[in-house]
Order: structure tokens, then sequence, then C-alpha cells
């Protein structure tokens, strides 16, 4: 039986890496398009971020630094997971500031502080086919991609609206790249999809599980699917963050006591914590874009 | 004042203790050893190297101890070793009509050139629950070990001799597709099928295959030839050009003959079910074979009615490594998504209480829209 | 029907066979805008394999299809592209299914079913499309408030009329129509070929529609065809054959049929 066993440069061996680099580049070439990739069996369970892992595991270099979050946090456990593997199986350096990394891995949100060109941002992706749950057969999504057959997607938008008198697609809501493949986002809220329109960085989403890579590269046209005379609305929260007043971000809703108290703070626990301490060179913006 | 909780690092590291500790239970009693698990809890050693797709007995039973028991666990550990190690290439398709039979039986017929040897089988004990089975004496052997250069016929040759039965026409090495290297798309050709059940859960292929027999999707089985025994492994090295053998592996394997209506343009034959399996497991080859047969439905001119003939499903949901790292990571936090939903769903029940009358804030009350307190 | 006119759709030699066995044999027709063209025979006579070959759902194993398109080109059907082939589906042809599930999305609303296709070529205003969707639900004589039920609460003759409503949404110049009156009541029957009729003289479509039902062909039709074993035996106005058929199967046909 051998004893330790060796790991190459983040755990992937460079043939693997290769391929996943060829799917990769394939993907920036055709934005939002599915490319089908081998995906390994990585040591996290698929589901786990398997596919960001394979991503980045694959474009990391020695003088990388790596930003790892889930739910915006750096703190939460599958991101401390992450941030720990790769710092074991490459030694790069890691970092919990947004404007400091080179590469985001990032699991249901888009950090507050824009990209700048230069970053890439990872999304770890549970399912990558914004029709599957219209239609479960991947030989007829397929198709329906190939032919840019997407009227389904709008019926069932008009059914929401029919019925509740919005759309009712609070996360992983789809949007069309370039005017012509239908893509999901993955399941960030709603609210982070304009960040995903004409962003500086470039933009990686990797699904494991599933076997698919797609990608946007820098400055590239992404829009929320809508109607007219129902248009994206993007959500907007009544209170401020409790704990650095920002009126633009994204909250998390905490429950403080058994009767029902609540208080609601950022998401991003950077952007928040670089608000409240407000170093020289990092201000906080209240304007958005 | 509330201070976001922190604190996820030094969590995760107490949680590895402790399941250490847990993992050695009592401490007063022996530690099991990974040698007692491979001899002694052999059939759970095998479905790991089966469903793992790594053949490595010692690795199974370490892997087994490492995951408490916990076979999809086991299973796990040993695909991600798996997708570690170099490939030096593809053997030479093993024969299994030269294995060296330790068991082999055969439903078709009573008897039949090579008999039917029972072997090591639970069939047909009483399972009556015994704390300490007594270990029993080697039995004398009532008939001479099968010797080592005869070859027992497989059945499906007998059958194929009188045309009964359908050929496979052989693969080019070329054109056999690897669900490893390259993901499946539908729809997938046998060869690819076949790699998909040999690693895919017992369980999910044992429902499935359970379901044919009561009507969902009926393939008619009967099991021509189930044999167990070690076959020998070649590889044909680039350098040497002539295949050398690399050892012997048990497997097991299993025909199924079913029936089949025949067409404007061939004479009515059997049907083929085939099942293989990394050592001795007879429940997993026999539903491989079972499933092997309900997926060809289609590509033999029979509707799809049933879910054990949709390869699209089957194949998507038979791997339990990916099935269970989907359904566990529910436990992952989902919150930020949750507060999107519980946004919306506030907003809606808002409009849905004002469109029937009361104001504003008396609806938020009701509808508690998380003004902070 | 003006005689000068070109032709709508031309069939010339469609075969389809299955190894030895024959689906149809040697079919040619041409079919003009505005007219009505009913495929008649019984079971197995090939009548529903010639509509699935005329729709492009199946390919043949001889002969051509031509369809003038809208921008009045003349095309070789099978030689379009499969993108081309299902916008033509989509939005200058119409198909109603004997059995409605084949034709409705049983899932979605009957407004989401009528705005289905607005929706896949472009449409992107949620009023319009509802309203449009509602025009349409009255034309048909369905209730409009009825818009956000599902499919599985109508009854089978109100499936009919909403598959109606789902093709013609796009104003198509031909629409396929393979036994629509199977299986409902006479009334209802009566009712459906009614708004049928209604639907092709104020829109000038042209239809093909199969149908073992003699009395349908007549309310319906101009001219028919008449198939057995796969072949066309008989073809002619509607009337003329019908009245007075010439083949001694045609005869057959028409005096077994109890309507008269």
């Amino acid at each position: 039986m051998t004893g330790v066993v060796s790991y190459n440069f983040a755990y992937l061996d460079e043939q693997s890496k290769r391929t996943i680099r060829r799917a990769i580049l394939k993907a920036i070439a055709i934005p939002g398009y599915q490319v089908p990739f081998p995906s390994r069996e990585m040591p996290m369970p698929y589901g786990w971020g398997t596919g960001g892992v394979q991503v980045t595991a694959s474009i990391l270099g020695p003088h990388d630094i790596l930003k790892v979050i889930d739910q915006g946090a750096d703190d939460t456990t599958n991101a401390v997971s992450i941030r720990q593997f790769f710092a074991r199986t490459a030694g790069v350096r890691t970092t919990t500031h947004t404007s400091e990394a080179s590469i985001i891995q990032t699991r249901h949100r888009i950090p507050e502080a824009p990209l700048a060109e230069g970053q890439i941002i990872v999304y770890q992706v549970p399912i990558p086919e914004p029709l599957r749950f219209l239609e479960p057969r991947e030989s007829e999504t397929r198709q329906m991609h190939a032919l840019e057959d997407y009227g389904l997607m709008h019926v069932k938008l008009y059914e929401d609206i029919a019925r509740h008198g919005h759309i009712a697609t609070a996360y992983a809501y789809p949007v069309m790249v370039e005017a012509r493949y239908l893509m999901d986002p993955s399941p960030t809220p709603k609210f982070d999809n304009p960040k995903m329109h004409m962003s500086p960085a470039l933009q990686l989403f990797g699904a494991g599980r599933e076997q698919r890579i797609y990608a946007l590269p820098p400055y590239t046209r992404v829009v929320s699917l809508d109607f007219d005379d129902h248009p994206f609305a993007r959500t907007r929260f009544e209170q401020p963050c409790a704990l650095c007043g920002a009126r633009d971000t994204y909250l998390d809703e905490v429950v403080t006591d058994d009767s029902g108290g609540r208080m609601f703070v950022c998401s991003d626990t950077d952007y928040c914590q670089g608000r409240r301490t407000a170093a020289p060179g990092r201000e906080a913006h209240d304007e958005r874009r | 004042m509330y201070v976001a909780a922190k604190g996820g690092e030094a969590a995760i590291a107490a949680a590895h203790q402790l399941l250490a500790r847990e993992r050695r239970g009592d401490q007063n009693l022996p530690e099991l050893s990974a040698d007692q698990i491979r001899e002694q809890l052999a059939l759970a050693v095998n479905r790991v190297m089966g469903e793992g797709s790594l053949y490595d007995g010692d690795l199974a039973a370490v892997a087994i101890k490492q995951a408490r028991g916990d076979l999809i666990e086991a299973i796990f550990l040993l695909r991600a070793y798996r997708a570690t190690l170099p490939r030096l290439g593809y053997a030479e398709p093993v024969d299994t009509g030269a294995m060296r039979l330790r068991r082999r039986i055969s439903a078709t017929y009573k008897d039949l050139p090579g008999g039917q040897m029972l072997g090591p089988t639970f069939d047909y004990t009483h399972r009556l629950l015994d704390p300490s089975p007594a270990v029993a004496a080697p039995p004398s052997p009532q008939r001479p070990a099968q010797p080592a250069d005869s070859s027992v016929p497989q059945v499906t040759q007998l059958l194929d001799r009188e045309g009964l039965i359908e050929t496979n026409a052989g693969a080019d090495g070329d054109a056999i597709g690897d669900l490893t290297r390259t993901p499946v798309a539908f729809p997938a050709g046998r060869d690819l099928r076949l790699q998909a059940l040999a690693r895919a859960d017992e369980g999910f292929l044992l429902g499935l295959a359970y379901s044919t027999q009561r009507g969902y999707g009926r393939t008619h089985p009967f099991a021509a030839e189930i044999r167990m025994g070690e076959v020998e492994v070649e590889f044909t090295p680039e350098e040497l050009g002539f295949a050398v053998p690399l050892g012997r592996i048990t497997l097991t394997e299993c025909e199924m003959v079913n029936q089949f209506q025949g067409s404007a343009t061939q004479p009515p034959q059997f049907t083929r079910g085939y099942g293989l399996a990394f050592g001795h497991a007879e429940r997993k080859a026999m539903t491989m074979a079972l499933l092997d047969r309900a997926l060809r439905s289609e590509d033999l001119g029979q509707e799809r009615v049933a879910p054990a003939q949709d390869q699209e499903f089957v194949l998507a949901h038979c791997d339990n490594v990916q099935a269970t790292g989907f359904v566990e990571h529910l436990k992952l936090p989902h919150y930020v998504d949750f507060q999107a939903e519980l946004a919306l769903l506030r907003q809606l029940r808002a409009e849905w209480l004002a469109a029937r009358g009361g104001d504003r804030k008396d609806v938020a009350a009701r509808v508690g829209d998380g003004v902070a307190q | 029907m003006s005689a000068g006119e070109e032709a709508l759709l031309t069939a010339a030699g469609l075969t389809k066979l299955y190894g030895a066995r024959i689906g149809c044999m040697d079919v040619s027709l041409d079919l003009y805008a505005g007219e009505v063209l009913a495929v008649v025979g019984e079971s197995g006579s090939g009548k529903s394999t010639l509509l699935s070959l005329l729709a492009t759902q199946l390919r043949p194993s001889h002969g051509r299809i031509r369809y003038r398109m809208r921008d009045g080109v003349v095309r070789d059907l099978f030689a379009l592209g499969e993108a081309e082939r299902r916008f033509l589906l989509r939005t200058d042809w119409g198909f109603v299914h004997q059995d409605a599930r084949l034709g409705l999305r049983m899932g979605v609303s009957a407004g989401g079913n009528v705005g289905e296709r607005l929706m896949a070529v472009g449409w992107r205003n949620y009023g319009r499309i509802r309203a449009e969707a509602l025009d349409w639900l009255a034309r048909v004589e369905i209730e409009t408030g009825r818009i956000d039920d599902l499919p599985t609460t109508f009854s089978g003759g109100m499936r009919q009329r909403l598959q109606i409503a789902k093709n013609m949404v796009t104003a198509p110049r031909l629409v396929f129509m393979d036994e629509p009156t199977g299986g409902l009541d006479v009334s209802v029957q009566a009712r459906l070929l009614d708004l049928m009729r209604g639907l092709v003289a104020d829109h000038g479509l042209a239809v093909v529609i199969v149908t073992h039902d003699l009395a349908v062909a007549r309310l319906l039709s101009h001219r028919l065809i008449v198939m057995r074993h796969g072949r066309v035996i008989e073809t002619g106005l509607t009337d003329q054959v019908l009245d007075d058929p010439r083949e001694p199967y045609t005869q057959l046909l028409v005096s077994a049929d109890l309507r008269g």
C-alpha cells in the first residue's frame, strides 16, 4: 500500500488542467454557451463546488491571490474548506479583500465592490441549464440552444405574471448573453444580475456534477429576461445595513431573538467590514451605477 | 450589538477531531484492521471496488474503515483517489469464457456442460440471525476442482449454435467510448451505458430492475448464466506489441436472456442483457443485466413506457457519488437565495392582502416585512 | 382560388417505405392558397403517413415537396435547415392533432398556450400578448374568463378549439389537420367544423385535412383524394367524387358511409 500521496500544484494533474483550459477557451469564444467537459472526482463532493474548484485549479498560478466566498462571506464553512484546500495544494496567497484578489471563487453572490480588468471571478454552478426545470431532457435542451428556440422560457415568465402578477424568479434569474444564448447566472439573487453586464472582469462558470463550463468574457452584454411592460426590477431593501449603513447592498436577515427580533446586515462581509473600518485608500461608495 | 459569527475555520477543525474520535469508538475494544475488513467483509469491499471503479481490495478496505462503514462515502474516497492515478491505457478484453470458476449456475437448463456449481452463496441458507456463526470445516470435495486448462462453455454460446440468440457485433477498439474521458451525451451508445451501469449505485439499479419485473417495462428475463471466478487481465504495451499478463481479478458475470418478437427482416431470437461486476457481486451483476436490456428497448423497436427504459433518467441519476453530493449539498448555506424568496413571498402576500382590503401598514404587520425592531 | 395562380404546395412522387412495407407510394398533389384538401381512406390507407410527409415530420424515401414561402420564393422543403423548418412550422404553418395533448402544453394556461408562438417570434409585451390571446379565445368561442385555466380542465371540443387558436395566432397560410374531430360528440363536431369553415373563409387558409369521415370531408373540403394501400386511387372536386365516384373502392366507401 502506498504511503504519502503527493499531489500536483492545485491538486489536478497537468493533463486534466489542459483539458479544462481548452473547455474554458471554447466557452470564452462562445459567451453563454455550455461547453461539456470531463469532470474529475475531486476530494469534495459533487454539488459542493467541484466545478468551480476545477476551473480555479486549472487557471491558478503561484502568483495568484485567491479569495473564496460563499453566500458573500469569507468565513462560511464551505468557503473556508475550499480556501484551505487551495492553500494546502497550491500554497497560494489567500485574501478576504475583493480588490486584492486576482481570482475570486464564489457561491451564490457577486461581490459588491465592482471588479476590475485582470480579475477573474469563478462561479460555482449546480444546474447550468436554464431550461432544465421546464424541459428535463438534455437531448431536447441542446436542440433548443442550437436553434435559439427559447419560447418556452418566456412562456414560463408569462405564466408567472398571469398567476402572481410578477415574474416569480428570485435567484438564478435567466439572462440573454450577447442576444444569442440563454444562460443561467448560477443561484445568485437577481439583485446581482446587473453586475454581470459589461463587467471588466472575466467571468467563468463551473458545473462539476453536470460537467459543463461556460463563460462571459470582459465587457459582454448580459440582459435579464423580461417583458417591456413588466421590466426586470432589482430587489430593493427597505432598510440599510445595521452594521455599516449601506443602502445599496444585498442584505442577510439575521434572527436575533425568540420573539421575532430581526436585523439586516450586508451579505458581503468584506464590503461591510471595509465600510466600517474605512481604511485609507478604501473609500466606501454609497452611489451605485 | 450583533457581531457577525466568525470561527468557521475553528469549527471545522474541531469537527474533524470529533469525527476521528467517533471513528475509533470505544478505546477498550480492539481497533479494526483494513485486512480484517478485506477478508471478513469481502462483499462490502467488492461493492466499493465496483462502484468506486477501482480494483484494489486493500484500498477499498481502507476506504471502508475511513468512512466508518458508510459504503457510499467509501466509494467516494476510492473514486477521488482513482482520479489522481496516472492512466496507462486499456487492457485487452477479459475472456470470461476462460474464467477459473468458483461458482456457476444457470436457470435456463437443469443440467449442462460444466454443471451447476453453487460455490459460496447465501442462496438456500436460512436467514436465521446467528450472533456467533460456527466456522464450518471445509467440505470434502465431491468432485475434483475444475482443472485449470478446461473451459466451461457459456450458456449463450449453446443458444447461439442454434441461432436462437442475438449476436453482438464486435466493436473496433477505437469505437468504444470512455465515460471518464468525455461527458455522456444523449442518446448514448450501449458501451457508455454499460460503463455507467457498472459503476452505478446498486440500490438504484435494484429498484429499477425490480420495477421491470413488475410490469414497468417488462423484458421477460431468464438467468442464462451467472458465473464467478478469476480471469486474467492482459495489457499490450506499445513497446512490446504483444499482450502481457498483469494478474488475475475476480469477476461476477451475468447473462440474461430476454424475449423478443422477430421483425420483417429477422427471425425471432432471444435478446440479451449483460452484467459484469468486480469481485463476487451477484445482485449488482444481475440488476445491471436487467437494466442493460431495459435500456435497449428503443433500439430493439419497443415503446418506451417506463423509467427503467429511459436512458436519460437512468444514466443521469445512477451515480451515487454525484447523487449524494447533490442531495447532501442542501446542508450548505442557502440563506442568500432563501432571503430572495422571502422577499418575493412577502411582496406577493402583501399584494394579495391589499387586493382584498386593509391598509398597507396593517398588511405589513400581518405578513411581517422585516422592519428592524 | 384563381386558375392562373401558382400552387402553394406541390408534392411530386412522394413515397415512404418501411423496409418492404409501403407507407405511401408515388403521391403527387397541388394545393392552392385558400383551398381545403381532404385526404380520405380507411385506417392503414396511408393518409396519416402522407400528412406527416407533407408537414415534414417524416422524410420520404422518394419524392419532393416544394412550398411557396411568404416572400414568394419556392423552396424544396427537405432542403431547408432545421432552424428554418422549425420557424416555418411555428409561423406560416399550423398543425391540429387528433389528440390535443400532442398539440398543447397541458401544464401551461390557455393564454400561455396561445401566446407561445408570439413569444417564440419575439413578442415582448405581456399586455399585447395577453390581449391577442383573449382575442383569439373569443374567436374560437372559448369563454375568455378561462384564459388562465389549464387545458386539463377543458372539454375535448374546447381543447381542439384551443389548438386552433394556438396555431392561428401567427396567421399561418397552411394548416394540417389530423382527424381533428375524432372522438368528439356529434354536436361538438358540428360546432368545430362550423368554426373551421368560418376561419378558412375569413383568413383564406389552405388546409390539408386527414379524415376517415366523408361527412367531414364534404362539409369542409373543396377537393379530396382517396387513398388505399398507400396509393391515391381517385382525386377530384369533393362533391363530384362523393356524388359520382368512379373507382369501385370509392363507391364502396361512399355507400358504406351511413349518412350517405
